[in-house]
């Protein structure tokens, strides 16, 4: 079955902080919008697996955000927990277009 | 061929222990399954010591992950109590209706505490101290109960009353020897150890039979034979262990004290073997890890069917796990006829040192205040060695890499994994180690009571030279190997401008460091050049990013500051005012003397801010949080100085200033010390005609007298000092270390000296006024600034219509 994408304007590239967290209410959801170094942006559900930090506030290292919680360290890319600690978070795609960020999401 | 089936019941430290050598010397050999009635890992239990005192965390002790059993595909029952060992069809059941075959089986099930048959022991409130779940329920009970007695003043007991002491618990110890540790310690030792324990704030009861545990469903005291009777909220009994030997008892294989077993602890039926403390070997039983290691050890060889030695016993050795205490003794205690003996006795320095000699060998050691030399006794013991052999290598005044230097290879350095000297510079040389984890991870040494930690790393030190400079004392984290000397060293010289470049520069293994390096650069370059230095909001960790302390549901709380705990009505009333307009979940009076606004949601923290037009009160801050004061000389009728105007002062010069760690202070006006000086990082106290400065003291985890740095005549001497105690400590911790470790580790009399050089101070009052005079209240300059406000403070709401 196809799930039907919904492609969300967030906000625009310039207006993202770099290598600080955005959290992005969608309804129901809870987005942490990150901007890299490297200018690459990615979307991840703004909960730790752990025990629900807001990760859009972790700190920011490379690829990886630290929960300001309990300091578990997760991919932005893949939403993976690293080692010793396990599990993951949703990731949602993200498109760009003209200087501005949309995030793919489920329909409703 | 078909694997053998090889059954542990037991999942401790012998067993698994043993199942790593058998893994060792034949990893395809067998399918091996464990059973073990406590529903974790293999933990190392000599640790749970460390978790009740508060060094180390329950989930830090463990020994074997999950992961490890899964790795080497071990079939691990967590939770599952072996009941019957059917040992005719080789075959055992479990308390959840399994039976599972085996080839070969050992039974490594441990100790039960022995609880004494009192009347009133199976009161609520009464506990062993062996596992995890009696330390739970020790930690749990003194969150709510105040009065603690602890039965048995041995090795077990002590450890668990310096827990229940770091908990915040009045502790009694009740003994029935005339002195403590008497199994151990001769009486000199023992009645030194107890002066020390007392000053620590232990109570001791000493040659007292307790008769009866008084109260309700829960326990309100203890009763003695002689009458007598305390009060008590909680009962430890640490009086001893007994070999766990029912099931095999049960099962027909023979015991006596514990499971019989020989010299490659086989029991007496054929396939079944028993290690660790539920055996008896040579009629002996022994509650302590080396042995049990060293059995695991030979009892794999016969596993494999490999030939070995055999096991022909241990001489023991004992340390206590207190922190500011060291005792150590190994093989015989007391002298008997014809026993000869060296001995060293400082009763000043607290010093006490017995070498006992029988025909001129050593045979047994007392060791009190300094301990450097036990696990060298030790091993000359074990080696039959001559007194001389000890005498003439006997070097006082060696200490640290000389020490060790000085050691013959086969000299033992960790005791209770008996790894020698020889074994660990061979793997530093083979397989590069330069840290003491790694040296840990490679040869075992230091991975159980972790007392040879000091030495592993002198042997580092030792071996590796100069390279071990350069290389890890400690370093910042794992992303580099340098430590913080040589990164702030780069950083200078190199004239290093921000983290990024901290890390290009210097070699990071990873490209943006991690949540450990990165406030740890950004504070370094901060305080190496305050004027220049564009401090990176995304280096902070989000309390001090975000200028609130984070609560656990993601909202934040806003705490004003209150200086030198006074207010006045009209704050009061904004603070009033905001907590009803934001709905503030809760105000709290803080331990800090001021008041914490609890449960805003960060999108409010500005208008807050803005409404309250306060300063921050920095509760968040890796920097000064609250100067505590006391009424003082205005009101109190025995004040002699102004404290609360002192107090004011030193809060308004220091506030907003970056530190490694928080930095808390306070000024009382007399000696009753109303605000709590001997705890601060810097506690003065006011006298008549002068103050007392005390530095380097702490309330929390690890709590830590102040010592008195000096006594000076004006406020302006005190806030002076105050500025170069703190500048020093600004420039010489490690980030994240705060004032009393700092002072532990580099020593109160160097930091006494250096404060003492003219030059010196002036200096460091200089830097700190240069410091000083860059900050900026961060809820005002967020509040001046839209950017800070908009991707700080900020959250991004898509209309739902456009969704
Ligand atoms: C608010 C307050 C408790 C209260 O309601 O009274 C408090 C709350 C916290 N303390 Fe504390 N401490 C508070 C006074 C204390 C005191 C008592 C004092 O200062 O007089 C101590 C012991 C004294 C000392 O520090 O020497 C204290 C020892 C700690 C420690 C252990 C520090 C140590 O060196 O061992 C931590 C952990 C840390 O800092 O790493 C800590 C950490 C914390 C944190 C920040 C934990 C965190 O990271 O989230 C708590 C924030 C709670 C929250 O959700 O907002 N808190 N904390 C107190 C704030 C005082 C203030 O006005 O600023
Ligand atoms: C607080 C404390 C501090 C200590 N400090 C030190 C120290 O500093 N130095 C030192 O050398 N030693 C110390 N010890 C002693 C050391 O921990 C023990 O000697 C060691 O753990 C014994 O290992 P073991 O495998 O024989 O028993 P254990 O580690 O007790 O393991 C036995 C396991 O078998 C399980 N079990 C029992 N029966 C069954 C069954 N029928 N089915 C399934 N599972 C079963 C038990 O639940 C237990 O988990 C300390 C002990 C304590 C409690
Ligand atoms: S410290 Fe002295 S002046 Fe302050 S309240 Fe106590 S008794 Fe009074
Ligand atoms: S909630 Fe994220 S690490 Fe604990």
């Amino acid at each position: 079955m196809e799930t039907l994408l919904n492609e969300v304007f967030v906000a625009k590239v310039e207006d993202l902080p770099e290598k600080i967290g955005k959290t992005t209410v969608v309804g129901e959801l809870e987005l942490a919008i990150f901007k890299l170094d490297n200018g690459r942006i990615h979307a991840i559900e703004n909960r730790c697996p752990h025990k629900g930090g807001v990760l859009a506030e972790g700190m920011v290292s490379g690829e990886h955000v630290f929960c300001p919680m309990h300091d578990w360290k997760i991919s932005v890319k893949d939403g993976k927990v690293q080692e010793p600690d396990e599990g993951c978070v949703q990731t949602f795609d993200v498109a760009i277009k003209n200087g501005e960020v949309y995030v793919l999401l489920p329909d409703k | 061929m078909a694997k053998q089936k090889l059954v542990l019941i037991g999942n401790g430290m012998a067993g698994i222990r043993a199942v790593e050598e058998v893994i060792k010397l034949s990893p395809e050999k067998f399918e091996i399954t464990v059973f073990g009635s406590e529903p974790y890992p293999n933990y190392n239990r000599i640790e749970l010591s460390k978790v009740l005192q508060g060094d180390t965390k329950i989930d830090d002790i463990t020994l074997n992950n999950w992961q490890w059993y899964e790795e080497n595909n071990i079939l691990l029952y967590p939770g599952e109590t072996v009941t019957v060992i059917d040992k005719d069809r080789q075959r055992i059941f479990t308390d959840k209706d399994r039976q599972v075959d085996f080839d070969k089986l050992i039974i490594a099930t441990g100790s039960v505490p022995f609880m004494l048959p009192l009347p009133g022991a199976d009161k609520e409130g009464v506990t062993a101290f062996r596992d995890i779940k009696d330390c739970e329920k020790m930690m749990e009970c003194a969150k709510e109960y105040k009065k603690a007695v602890v039965i048995g003043g041995g090795l077990l007991g002590l450890e668990a009353a310096r827990g229940l002491l770091n908990l915040g618990m009045e502790v009694d110890v009740v003994h029935i020897a005339d002195y403590l540790m008497e199994r151990q310690l001769d009486k000199t030792a023992g009645k030194m150890l107890q002066r020390e324990l007392e000053e620590q704030g232990m109570n001791f009861l000493l040659e007292k039979q307790s008769a009866e545990i008084t109260g309700k469903d829960r326990v309100e005291g203890l009763k003695f034979k002689d009458g007598e009777e305390i009060e008590a909220d909680l009962v430890v009994m640490a009086v001893g262990i007994r070999p766990n030997i029912s099931l095999a008892k049960e099962s027909g294989i023979p015991v006596n004290r514990g499971i019989i077993v020989n010299d490659h602890l086989e029991t007496q039926i054929p396939n079944i073997f028993a290690v660790g403390e539920c055996a008896e070997h040579r009629e002996m039983v022994y509650g302590l890890v080396s042995p049990l290691y060293q059995q695991g050890k030979e009892m794999a060889l016969k596993i494999c069917e490999l030939e070995g030695e055999g096991y022909e016993g241990s001489v023991l050795s004992t340390q206590l796990k207190v922190s500011g205490v060291d005792v150590f003794s190994t093989g015989k205690i007391n002298e008997e006829e014809g026993t000869k003996t060296i001995k060293v006795f400082d009763d000043w320095k607290g010093i006490y040192k017995k070498v006992l000699i029988d025909d001129g060998k050593i045979t047994g050691a007392v060791l009190f205040g300094d301990t450097k030399d036990g696990n060298r006794l030790l091993s000359l013991i074990n080696k039959g060695a001559a007194i001389e052999e000890y005498t003439d290598t006997d070097g006082a005044d060696e200490v640290g890499a000389d020490l060790v230097a000085g050691m013959p290879d086969e000299e033992i350095i960790c005791g209770c994994n008996g790894v020698t000297k020889g074994a660990i510079v061979e793997s530093i040389n083979r397989q590069g180690l330069s840290t003491v984890e790694e040296v840990k991870g490679c040869t075992n040494a230091s991975r159980s009571c972790g007392g040879c930690k000091s030495l592993v790393s002198e042997l580092l030190e030792h071996t590796l030279g100069d390279e071990f400079n350069q290389n890890i004392k400690e370093s910042i984290c794992a992303c580099t190997t340098l430590s913080k000397e040589e990164v702030v060293e780069e950083i200078k010289a190199k004239g290093l401008t921000h983290t990024k470049e901290v890390m290009n520069v210097l070699g990071w293994n990873s490209e943006e460091g991690c949540s450990k390096c990165k406030p740890a650069l950004n504070y370094y370059l901060g305080m190496l050049n305050p004027k220049e230095y564009q401090d990176e909001k995304q280096s902070r960790f989000v309390n001090e990013r975000l200028h609130a302390n984070i609560q656990k549901d993601g909202t934040y709380s806003v705490v004003p500051r209150m200086y030198g705990g006074v207010t006045n009505s009209n704050d009061l009333r904004k603070i009033a005012d905001v907590a009803d307009k934001y709905e503030v979940k809760l105000i709290k009076v803080t331990g800090g003397q001021r008041l914490d606004l609890l449960g805003v949601e960060k999108e409010d923290l500005p208008h807050i801010w803005s409404e309250l037009d306060m300063p921050s009160g920095s509760a968040y801050s890796k920097g000064l949080r609250t100067v505590k004061t006391c009424v003082g000389a205005d009101f109190c009728r025995f004040g002699t100085q102004d404290s609360i105007g002192l107090g004011v002062r030193l809060e308004k010069k220091f506030e907003g200033l970056n530190t490694p760690h928080k930095v808390k202070m306070s000024v009382s006006a007399c000696p009753r010390n109303c605000a709590e000086g001997s705890v601060k990082d810097i506690g003065v106290v006011g006298l008549d005609g002068e103050f007392e400065i005390y530095v380097g003291g702490n309330g929390g985890t690890h709590m830590r007298k102040a010592e008195l740095l000096c006594k000076v005549k004006t406020e302006e001497e005190v806030i002076d000092t105050s500025a170069a105690f703190l500048q020093y400590y600004r420039e010489d911790a490690t980030y994240l270390e705060r004032t009393s470790a700092w002072v532990e580790r580099v020593g109160f009399d160097k930091i006494k000296s250096v404060l003492s050089d003219k030059k010196k101070f002036m200096d460091l009052n200089h830097r700190m006024n240069e410091a000083l005079s860059v900050l900026k209240d961060p809820w005002k300059e967020a509040l001046e600034d839209q950017n800070i406000l908009k991707d700080l403070y900020q959250n991004v709401k898509v209309p739902s219509d456009s969704y």
